[in-house]
């Protein structure tokens, strides 16, 4: 191969099958100490509801579980293995002090219906996270309790509801630019808002004189994005924020993008009505595969009284209890308090960088990826030349000559030893690279993918093929997703 | 600052490199009059040493040398240690959704094996890769019920989680989708004949909890029959997994939604835990959430794919079956590794002394309490009902560093001066005999007193 990767070399890794595949009865990783009470006679306890059978569950030793699950780990790529450039995921390096921290006896161990009195330490950290959010995102008051972004969204566009239903009217719809996260539309639907696309305009941004025009009594906010998905920020946001304003509309702001803003500008200050966060992307809580996540939003002054329940407040006496009483509450999102175990890293996570880290942080993520976007520049085409922040989107406009898409340069940075960006989106761009490295990488590895990116560029003219049929160093090559979808297979089941 | 990789010539280098002469020039975007000038007013940039000591410090302000009668949705059940070895894995933690199948085979194929073992425990035909907890879960179900059936209208039992119940409210709040709550009776189960008048043509579903919020199982067959008499279906949410452990599962559900807490997961205050949907295979194009499947590379060896995405907010935005988009991927993961431990053979011996040390407890309170429900068959929760307001006793047991059953008058004003109570296989002997004899102790004290009340009052 004339070009080799520097980044990483091909190992031997182990093969291994399904746990089903190696189970055989008899086998066990389980100990119950002796019972100290009677045995339980179950066919009089429970009668007909007695299950007898438990069909095919496992039955294995420890040292396979273990080996089990360390074989199939390591066919996984991670941060903890290189850059893992995902656009709008922020997939920065996770603090193990955040891991140690939410293990202590009493936060891991802690009921979440234990008597206040004894829950002072969980409270104090929700209390304590809640005030250092507001002071990052520059809002008035927040709520913890959301899962995960999208259940953030949905908890946010509630509150709006709440808020011009208090008025008298709660409105038709909401406005969505067309660069949004799948997940605004998705959430409007659920909140039973219509949804109306707003256009982009030649430099990425929302069009204000569409804007303008859109705008009117029935809208009853904006999801915006900002930095947009493109890494753009929106600079003409306060006009943004008056015109929705102007005629009773209020700004939502999607706060996956805050990895571009912390410590340097507060949404908060330039308009912001509503707002949720990512803890698992911008307050570096893990990914772990896919969740958990953690989605609190942070509110202005009038729509607090829409918080859902529970929230908490300090008593006369100094110590903090959870205040269910909220009449004009949009109610509970979630059981008990939300993912408190993530507040606890988020916390931690806070508390290392201080403040002149966080900024430090935020000007590091964003010199990062201009310092890709100069890289790759001219290599690839670049589809709006307005300044980005935290992350870079080209397209395979160039790459599309030879017949290589976006996916396919992905899968060949894979031989190359990264995780690849985002592809295809967002759907404004055709044939979208989003590239959002963190501030969590060195400028020699960025230099590294930078490296790769070209010397991918240069095969697609040379040798397309090697390109198209990528990736060649992986365990399989690239799966037959069709015949997925077409005939599902989702679970295993036994030879019959 | 300890987690960036880049020294102060690294970043001058990189300036010049793009062309500019200092980092400010890279927020020039953002419009000056918003820029911040000032540092965030929040505490200076902590030591690890020190961040580790807050937390011990708010861990010993949060009762962790307290023995709990708590359940109620949150379980405290044994986590073997290699489930904190095997998720700690960098390759696990610190991945992402597996959306590059070619180097993501690890997640995928574990994710596939934890939907196969949720159909087995379940006696469903397909799983998903998880949701956000167990009330979420119950609630997204439901919608998917309304969206299968073309109904609107729900029933719930009155024996789902009251915090279940709050959410599926707040969900179902700006969907045009009317709520009726169908009660309980003496035995602590449905009220059958009330479940028969609340269901209309215009009932999409039916959802209850078994076994139930006050630990009873409920008889799910007979419910099963009336629900798809009328052509609904049923929705059945499991709070407590271990149940499953020898409780024959609900398989005449449509739907069930679990919270899988109790595999491994830690009580955290309450979250993160796993909620998982499983289904039949011909509703699954409704169902919400992520999905793994089989499939085969090109040189036809297996692998494992995220499909069915057609379902979802990134393709079909606002025509999607949900919002959901991050789920609970690590915590799954520990409620796969927890399974594997027990397994076939554990999973029932398991479920066994929890049941046996509830079956003893109950037998305890019995003496100086009344046991409510008493004969239903139950799993590891039942409710103890007594003179002295369980809030009092509560305050008693605290002094023995004891957590007592959780008072149900905020949640069921109707069983008076009742607390439900939970035993796993962690509770020993000694505790249920100490807090069933503080409970004596202060029902002794306050009954001469109210009876006597009563007596002047006659």
């Amino acid at each position: 191969m004339k070009h080799t990767p520097r980044k990483a070399t091909l190992q031997v890794n182990q093969n291994e099958g399904l746990i089903f595949e190696k189970s055989s009865a008899g086998k066990a990783a389980w100990k119950l100490p002796p019972l100290d009470v009677p045995e339980a006679d179950t066919a009089k306890l429970l009668g007909a509801s007695e299950r007898k059978d438990l069909g095919n569950m496992p039955e294995v030793s420890e040292i396979e579980i273990i080996r089990h699950f360390t074989r199939l780990s390591t066919w996984n790529y991670a941060i903890d293995l290189g850059m893992y450039p995902l656009g709008s995921c922020t997939m920065k390096y996770n603090p193990r002090v955040n891991e140690a921290v939410a293990r202590v006896e009493g936060i891991a161990n802690g009921h979440p219906y234990q008597p206040e009195s004894i829950s002072q330490g969980a409270l104090y950290i929700i209390k304590t996270l809640s005030e250092q959010l507001i002071e990052i995102t520059g809002m008035d008051a927040i709520t913890l309790q959301p899962a995960a972004g999208a259940h953030g969204e949905m908890t946010g566009l509630l509150m709006v509801r709440a808020y011009h239903e208090s008025k008298g009217n709660a409105r038709k719809k909401i406005l969505i630019p067309d660069s949004a996260h799948g997940t605004n539309p998705a959430t409007a639907a659920m909140v039973n808002y219509a949804v109306e696309n707003l256009k982009s305009d030649s430099r990425g941004m929302v069009d204000i004189a569409a804007l303008a025009s859109q705008m009117n009594e029935d809208v009853a906010a904006l999801m915006l994005t900002n930095p947009n998905t493109l890494g753009v920020f929106e600079q003409q946001i306060h006009k943004i924020a008056d015109i929705l304003h102007a005629k009773g509309g209020l700004l939502y702001m999607d706060g996956a993008n805050m990895n571009a803003l912390v410590g340097k500008v507060r949404p908060g200050d330039f308009g912001v009505d509503v707002m949720h966060l990512n803890l698992h992307k911008t307050f570096s809580t893990p990914h772990g595969g896919g969740g958990p996540g953690s989605g609190p939003v942070a509110i202005k002054k009038g729509l607090e009284p829409f918080l859902p329940t529970p929230v908490v407040t300090t008593k006369s006496d100094g110590t903090l209890t959870f205040d269910y009483n909220r009449p004009h509450s949009v109610g509970r999102v979630r059981a008990f308090y939300g993912n408190f175990g993530m507040f606890v890293r988020a916390l931690a996570y806070i508390q290392a960088n201080g403040p002149d880290g966080l900024r430090q942080t935020t000007e590091d993520a964003v010199l990062n990826a201009n310092y890709i976007r100069k890289g790759l520049e001219g290599t690839y085409d670049l589809p709006y030349s307005t300044p980005t922040m935290h992350e870079v989107v080209f397209s395979d406009k160039l790459q599309l000559k030879k017949g290589v898409r976006t996916m396919d340069l992905a899968k060949r940075l894979i031989d190359y030893g990264f995780h690849p960006y985002t592809t295809a989106f967002p759907l404004i761009v055709p044939g979208a690279l989003m590239i959002e490295p963190t501030e969590s990488e060195s400028k020699e590895e960025m230099d590294l993918f930078i490296e790769a990116m070209k010397s991918i560029a240069e095969e697609v003219e040379e040798d397309p093929q090697t390109v198209l049929d990528a990736p060649h160093s992986t365990r399989v090559s690239r799966l037959d997703e069709t015949a997925a979808a077409r005939k599902p297979v989702l679970r295993w089941k036994p030879a019959s | 600052m300890r987690y960036l990789p880049k020294s102060p010539a690294d970043r001058e280098a990189m300036l010049k490199a793009i062309g500019l002469r200092s980092v400010d020039d890279l927020f020039a975007p953002i419009p000056a009059e918003y820029r911040l000038t000032r540092d965030l007013n929040i505490p200076r940039q902590m030591a690890e040493s020190e961040i580790v000591n807050f937390f011990r410090q708010r861990s010993r302000e949060n009762g962790e040398d307290y023995t709990s009668f708590l359940g109620a949705g949150a379980y405290f059940h044994y986590r073997p240690v290699i489930i904190d070895s095997l998720i700690s894995r960098g390759e696990f933690l610190t991945a992402y959704t597996p959306y590059q199948a070619e180097i993501s085979q690890g997640t995928l194929q574990s994710i596939f094996e934890f939907q196969t073992m949720i159909c087995e425990l379940t006696g469903m035909e397909v799983a998903n890769a998880s949701m956000y907890d167990g009330s979420t879960a119950a609630a997204e179900a439901v919608m998917m019920a309304v969206r299968l059936t073309g109904r609107r209208s729900v029933v719930v039992a009155r024996s789902l989680h009251p915090e279940y119940r709050e959410v599926l409210a707040t969900y179902a709040t700006h969907q045009g989708m009317p709520l009726l709550v169908a009660g309980f009776t003496d035995d602590g189960r449905l009220d059958l004949k009330e479940l028969e008048k609340s269901i209309t043509p215009e009932t999409a579903c039916v959802l209850l909890q078994s076994p139930n919020f006050f630990g009873t199982i409920e008889d799910v067959d007979a419910i099963a029959e009336i629900v798809h008499k009328r052509g609904a279906m049923l929705v059945v949410s499991i709070a407590e997994a271990v149940s499953l452990g020898i409780v024959e599962p609900p398989r005449q559900a449509d739907i069930v939604a679990m919270e899988a807490q109790s595999f491994g997961v830690p009580l955290g205050f309450g979250g993160p835990y796993c909620g998982v949907i499983a289904t039949r295979e011909k509703y699954v194009r409704q169902m919400p959430g992520r999905l793994v499947g089989q499939t085969v590379d090109k040189q036809g060896r297996r692998g494992f794919v995220l499909t069915l995405a057609t379902r979802e907010q990134h393709i079909r935005r606002e025509k999607a079956t949900s919002n959901i988009c991050t789920n609970q991927a690590l915590v799954a993961l520990m409620v796969n590794i927890f399974m594997n431990v027990y397994g076939k053979v554990g999973l029932r011996e398991l479920a066994k002394q929890n049941l046996a040390k509830t079956a003893y407890a109950a037998s305890q309170f019995a003496k100086p309490g009344k046991v409510l429900f008493d004969g239903t068959p139950r799993f590891n929760e039942f409710v103890v009902q007594t003179t002295e307001d369980p809030y009092a006793i509560n305050g008693r047991l605290l002094g023995h560093k004891m957590v007592g059953g959780l008072p149900l008058k905020k949640f069921y004003p109707e069983l008076g001066n009742a607390a439900l109570w939970c035993c796993t296989e962690l509770t020993t002997r000694s505790a249920i005999d100490t807090a069933v004899g503080v409970v004596a102790e202060s029902e002794r004290s306050v009954r001469p007193a109210r009876e006597e009340a009563e007596e002047v009052a006659r």
